[in-house]
C-alpha cells in the first residue's frame, strides 16, 4: 500500500468526522424558524432543542449510516456500482405494509377481519414498515432459494419489488386516502425521529457496521471474482447470506423510521470510492460515515432553505445524489 | 381616557376572564374516533387543526379564536388564512406544532405525526369523517372538547336545514336523474356510500355508481359510458376535458350540456365533509336546477 493513499483515506475519514461534527452542532441550531442559535438556552430549550432537535439530527446521522452501509454491502455483494440498499424487495415491502396500515381503516370488513384491521393499526406505521422490509427480503431469499447465486438473487429482488409495488397500488386503488401518506413515505422524512429511534437505528449500527466490517474479506475475495474466492476456502454462500442479513437489517431499520430516502445508498460508496480507492473493509466503514454526513447535510438544509416550511429530505437527496451522479458520468465521459 | 372609564374597562376585564374561567374550568373527558380516552383539566385554550374540514368545524362551533394553526390546505373560514400554516398531515412539522404549545391537536386517519406528538406529551384527538353521520359525530366530539356541547345541536341543525332548502329547490322533473360526480380523473367517481353520494341522495339525485363499489370507487371510462349518467358534476378543468375523453362525447348527458363544473373554491365546498355540507348542497342544487332538460 502505497502512502499517498494511505494519507487520502486518514483525511476523508478525518474530514467526515469534522464535517460530521459541525453539521450535529449546525442541526441542533437550525430549527423550523431558520437558525436560532439563542433558542439553544431559552426556556423551551429541554423540549425543542432536547426533545425534537436532538434525536432528529442524530436520528438523521444514523439513517443515513445504516443506508451508507447498506449501500456499500450491496455494491460489493452484486459487484455493481448501481446497486442500492433497496434492490432485495425492502423497499417495496416496507411501502406495502405502510400502505395495508394506512388504509386499515378503510379496508376493516370489506377486505380484511376488522381483527387484521385493529392488529395493524395497534402495530403502528414504524414496526409495520421494519416487518414489511423484512419480509420482502425474506421473500426474495424464498424465490432464489438463498443467496448462492447472484444473479438469481438479483432477479428475485427486482421480482419482489415489482409484485409488492403492484400490491401497494392494488391497496391504494380500492382505498385512494392511503395515496398521500405512500407518497410521502416514499419521499422519506426525517422529521419525525425521537429518542426511541434513535436508540433503535444507534444499536442497529453498532451490530450491523462491525458485523460488515468483519465480512468485508469476503467482499474482497468477490471483487477478485467468484473462483478465487473460492480458492480461497471462503464459504461463500453462507458468507452471502449473512450479508443479506446485515443488508436486510440495514435498510429496514432506515426504512422504517424514515421511509424511503433516495440516493443516499447509493452515492455514499461512489464518493468514498472516488475520493479515497480502498479494499471493502475501509469502503464498507467509511461509506456508513459517508452516508450519515450526506443525510445529516440534507436534513439541516431541509429545515432551512425554505423556513419556517420544509422541504422533504427525500426530494434533497435526490436532487443533490442525482446531480451528483450526473456530474460524474459527464467527467467520465470528458476523461 | 379618565382614570373612571379606565377603571371600569379593566374592571368589565376582569369579571368577563372570571366568567370566562368559570365556564371552562370543569375538567373534561371525551372518548376520540380512535376509542381513546383524553382527559383534560379544562377545555383546550389553544388548539391546532391538521385537517381543513376539522379546522371549518372548529370555527363553525365558534372556536375559531382558539385555533393557533392548521395544515397547509385550510383555508376557510378567512380568519384562518393569516394562521401559521404547519405542513399536511404527512409531513406536518413537529418543532413549530410544539413550539406553539398547543393544548389540544385535531388530526384524522393513521399519520405518523400522532405517534410522535403523543411521545413528546401532546394531547391528539382524532376524528374521522367520512360520511354524514361522521359529520354529526365530530361535531358533537369537537363541541364537547371546546367546552361548548351545546352548539354542536345548531350547527348540525343548519346543515339539515340547508340540505331541505336545497332539495326543496331541485325541479320534479330532475328529481331520480342518476349523476356522475368525478373526484378525480383517473377516473375516481363518488358512490352512494360517500358523504357526496349521501348529499346527492338527499336532493332525490340518484348515482350511476351502486353502494357495493364504495365510496370513492375507481372506475373503467367505459363504465360511465355505458351507464350513460344523466348529468354529470366535477371540478370544472374536469368537466370541461369531458368531451374530449375517448368516446365519451357519445354521453348523452355531454351532448345535452347537462354538466356541472365547479370552480376551485365552490368545487372545496363539494369534497369537504364538514359543517359546509349544507352549502354544498345548495350549490347542487342551484346549478342542477338550471340545467336543459334532456331531449
Amino acid at each position: 500500500m502505497n502512502g499517498l493513499a494511505l494519507r487520502l483515506r486518514r483525511r476523508l475519514v478525518v474530514a467526515m468526522l469534522v464535517l460530521t461534527a459541525l453539521l450535529l452542532v449546525a442541526g441542533l441550531a437550525a430549527g423550523s424558524e431558520g437558525w436560532s442559535l439563542p433558542s439553544l438556552w431559552g426556556p423551551d430549550a429541554a423540549l425543542i432543542v432536547g426533545q425534537i432537535r436532538a434525536p432528529r439530527t442524530l436520528g438523521a446521522w444514523l439513517v443515513g449510516v445504516l443506508l451508507g452501509l447498506a449501500g456499500a454491502v450491496a455494491q460489493g455483494l452484486f459487484r455493481n456500482p448501481l446497486a442500492d440498499p433497496y434492490l432485495l424487495g425492502a423497499a417495496s415491502g416496507a411501502t406495502l405494509a405502510v400502505v395495508l396500515g394506512l388504509a386499515a381503516q378503510a379496508l376493516a370488513g370489506h377486505y380484511i377481519s376488522l381483527g387484521t384491521a385493529d392488529l395493524l393499526s395497534r402495530a403502528g406505521l414504524v414496526l409495520g414498515a421494519f416487518v414489511g422490509a423484512l419480509g420482502g427480503v425474506l421473500l426474495t431469499l424464498l424465490l432464489s432459494r438463498g443467496a448462492q447465486h447472484t444473479t438469481r438473487l438479483l432477479l428475485a429482488g427486482v421480482v419482489v419489488g415489482v409484485v409488492l409495488g403492484a400490491a401497494s397500488d392494488l391497496v391504494t386503488t380500492v382505498a385512494p386516502d392511503a395515496l398521500r401518506g405512500k407518497q410521502w413515505f416514499m419521499l422519506g422524512s426525517t422529521s419525525f425521529l425521537g429518542w426511541d429511534s434513535v436508540l433503535l437505528l444507534g444499536a442497529g449500527a453498532l451490530v450491523c457496521v462491525p458485523l460488515a466490517w468483519r465480512l468485508a474479506r469476503a467482499l474482497d475475495a468477490l471483487t477478485l471474482g467468484i473462483d478465487s474466492a473460492l480458492s480461497l476456502g471462503l464459504d461463500l454462500s453462507k458468507l452471502r447470506l449473512v450479508l443479506v442479513v446485515v443488508l436486510a437489517l440495514a435498510t429496514g431499520l432506515a426504512v422504517a423510521q424514515s421511509g424511503l430516502i433516495a440516493f443516499v445508498g447509493l452515492v455514499a460508496p461512489h464518493l468514498v470510492r472516488r475520493f479515497a480507492p480502498s479494499a471493502q473493509g475501509y469502503l464498507l466503514v467509511v461509506s456508513a460515515l459517508m452516508g450519515g454526513t450526506l443525510l445529516l447535510a440534507a436534513d439541516v438544509l431541509a429545515r432551512l432553505l425554505i423556513a419556517p416550511q420544509e422541504l422533504p429530505v427525500g426530494v434533497l437527496t435526490a436532487l443533490l445524489g442525482g446531480g451528483y451522479l450526473l456530474w460524474l458520468l459527464h467527467r467520465r465521459g470528458i476523461e | 381616557m379618565t382614570m373612571h372609564t379606565l377603571l371600569k374597562q379593566v374592571l368589565a376585564m376582569a369579571l368577563l376572564a372570571a366568567t370566562g374561567l368559570a365556564a371552562t374550568a370543569a375538567p373534561l373527558t371525551l372518548k376520540d374516533d380512535r376509542g381513546r380516552t383524553l382527559t383534560l383539566a379544562a377545555p383546550p385554550q389553544r388548539v391546532i387543526s391538521l385537517l381543513p374540514s376539522l379546522t371549518e368545524s372548529v370555527c363553525a362551533l365558534g372556536g375559531c379564536a382558539r385555533l393557533v394553526g392548521t395544515d397547509r390546505y385550510s383555508n376557510s373560514p378567512a380568519e384562518v388564512l393569516a394562521l401559521p400554516k404547519l405542513g399536511g398531515i404527512d409531513d406536518a412539522q413537529v418543532e413549530r406544532i410544539v413550539a406553539l404549545k398547543p393544548d389540544v391537536v385535531l388530526a384524522a386517519t393513521s399519520a405518523r405525526i400522532i405517534e410522535r406528538l403523543e411521545q413528546l406529551g401532546v394531547h391528539v384527538v382524532v376524528v374521522e369523517s367520512k360520511t354524514h353521520a361522521d359529520v354529526q359525530r365530530s361535531l358533537a366530539t369537537i363541541a364537547q372538547l371546546l367546552g361548548t356541547p351545546e352548539r354542536a345541536a345548531p350547527v348540525w341543525a343548519r346543515i339539515q336545514r340547508e340540505m331541505a332548502e336545497a332539495a326543496a329547490r331541485v325541479p320534479a322533473r330532475v328529481r331520480g336523474q342518476r349523476v356522475y360526480f368525478e373526484v378525480d380523473a383517473s377516473p375516481y367517481a363518488a358512490g352512494s356510500s360517500s358523504f357526496i353520494g349521501e348529499t346527492l341522495t338527499r336532493l332525490g339525485l340518484g348515482n350511476i355508481v351502486t353502494p357495493e363499489l364504495g365510496p370513492f370507487p375507481k372506475l373503467n371510462p367505459e363504465y360511465v359510458l355505458k351507464a350513460q349518467p344523466d348529468m354529470l358534476i366535477g371540478a370544472q378543468r374536469n368537466v370541461a376535458e369531458m368531451p374530449a375523453r375517448p368516446g365519451w362525447a357519445a354521453l348523452r348527458a355531454v351532448q345535452g350540456g347537462r354538466s356541472c363544473g365547479f370552480d376551485p373554491a365552490s368545487y372545496e365546498v363539494l369534497i369537504r365533509p364538514g359543517p359546509r355540507m349544507g352549502e354544498a348542497a345548495l350549490q347542487l342544487a342551484g346549478c342542477v336546477a338550471g340545467l336543459p332538460e334532456p331531449r
